[in-house]
């Protein structure tokens, strides 16, 4: 509004601004929020799975010696079906206590091995190190190795999987 | 403080100047087709913007182009709205490119001194066609793989040299992952790359010169 002789009506120019501003506005909305959305989207996707995972005969694992087992599942991400690959360590403590470990790091999730000399899981990647029990011995993991929840039924050692 | 942060900004990037340069620039009293260039403009934005967000998901191999674009129709939120404003602003564009040509042929606008603003423009109509040429065989469907055998066929089928610009647009003798990977690649970063560049001297031509006026009929 250049003069007093306008104050009260508005002029042409600042009616258009103020409509292109108030309509660009929404327009950056209703394409910006939707974009969002688009990107985020396979953070939102609830693609939690969970199931008993047979790990085989309770006799074929030694007693007081921990054992590896591996196994593979497949999940689907996006458009792409992969197969995930999962290593667990049973160590079978007496016969009726069974402890079942995750390989995964419990720091930056490299995958540990157990080294029968050091009587330790190692991890390689930042010279970390667990005992049998999966108590970390040295090293920066936060906290001891991630344990399964076990049945055993008909013989058969079965453990509690949760993904994703 | 709205205002004396605009004011600093002001001074240092000189935004008033910019703003009083591209658009408060003398026009003459035109018509409703004279518009057309910035349609143009506004959907080629809206197809750099849903293009890039497209690109998010979008696989260029013949293992997963076909898979990815149906995660984006059917798994991603708004993936159906991105990808459908995406694929009609792209009609879309050709048709507004196409009539602004034409505009610009029968007022005469091309003539001096604006010749290089035209030859930029023609540039810019030829590379909005090779993008709608390289989009379409970007899905790998049936549609997609067949229009594009079609296509680079055509093209084999000029005097001479045609045999070796089919397999140059092919990469190779058949349509394979060759040729989508380098359909891809011209239709991110090169055609683009072409687009920018021409676009920057087309616009600084119009704002340099100014748009002509209609001509009157004893011109």
């Amino acid at each position: 509004m250049s003069s007093d002789s306008h104050s009260s009506k508005m002029e042409r120019k600042d009616f258009v601004k103020i409509v292109t501003t108030f309509l660009g506005s929404i327009m950056a909305a209703v394409i910006g929020l939707p974009l969002i959305s688009y990107f985020i989207t396979p953070a939102l996707e609830e693609n939690q799975q969970e199931d008993w995972v047979a790990v085989g005969p309770l006799e074929s694992y030694p007693l007081g010696e921990p054992k590896v087992f591996s196994f593979t599942r497949s999940q689907v991400n996006g458009w792409e079906r992969t197969s995930q690959s999962y290593g667990v360590y049973v160590l079978r403590q007496s016969e009726t206590e069974i402890k079942v470990f995750s390989n995964v790091c419990t720091h930056l999730s490299c995958r540990v091995t157990w080294d029968e000399d050091d009587q330790a899981y190692i991890c390689p990647c930042h010279d970390a190190s667990f005992d049998k029990v999966g108590q970390v011995i040295h090293g920066p993991p936060p906290r001891p190795l991630d344990e399964y929840q076990t049945k055993v039924e008909d013989g058969t050692l079965y453990i509690y999987l949760l993904e994703g | 403080m709205n205002q004396t942060l605009y004011q600093w900004l002001d001074e240092r990037l000189g935004i008033s100047d910019i703003y009083q340069v591209v658009l408060d620039r003398k026009v003459p009293k035109v018509n409703w087709w004279f518009t057309l260039g910035s349609a143009s403009l506004f959907l080629l934005i809206v197809q750099v913007i849903t293009g890039i967000m497209l690109t998010v998901y979008y696989v260029p191999s013949p293992d997963h182009a076909y898979d990815s674009v149906n995660y984006i129709m059917n798994e991603v939120q708004f993936g159906w709205l991105i990808r459908g404003i995406h694929h009609w602003a792209a009609s879309l564009l050709v048709i507004t490119v196409f009539l602004h040509l034409l505009r610009v042929f029968f007022y005469g606008a091309y003539k001096y001194p604006r010749e290089f603003t035209w030859i930029t423009g023609v540039v810019l109509f030829i590379a909005t066609l090779g993008m709608g040429f390289t989009g379409y065989l970007l899905p790998w469907n049936q549609k997609a793989y067949w229009a594009t055998t079609v296509g680079t066929e055509i093209a084999g089928t000029a005097p001479v040299i045609g045999e070796f610009i089919l397999k140059v647009l092919r990469g190779g003798s058949d349509l394979s992952g060759v040729t989508l990977a380098r359909f891809f690649s011209l239709h991110i970063w090169i055609i683009p790359a072409v687009i920018a560049a021409t676009l920057g001297v087309h616009l600084y031509l119009v704002v340099r010169l100014g748009i002509s006026h209609i001509p009157s009929e004893d011109e």
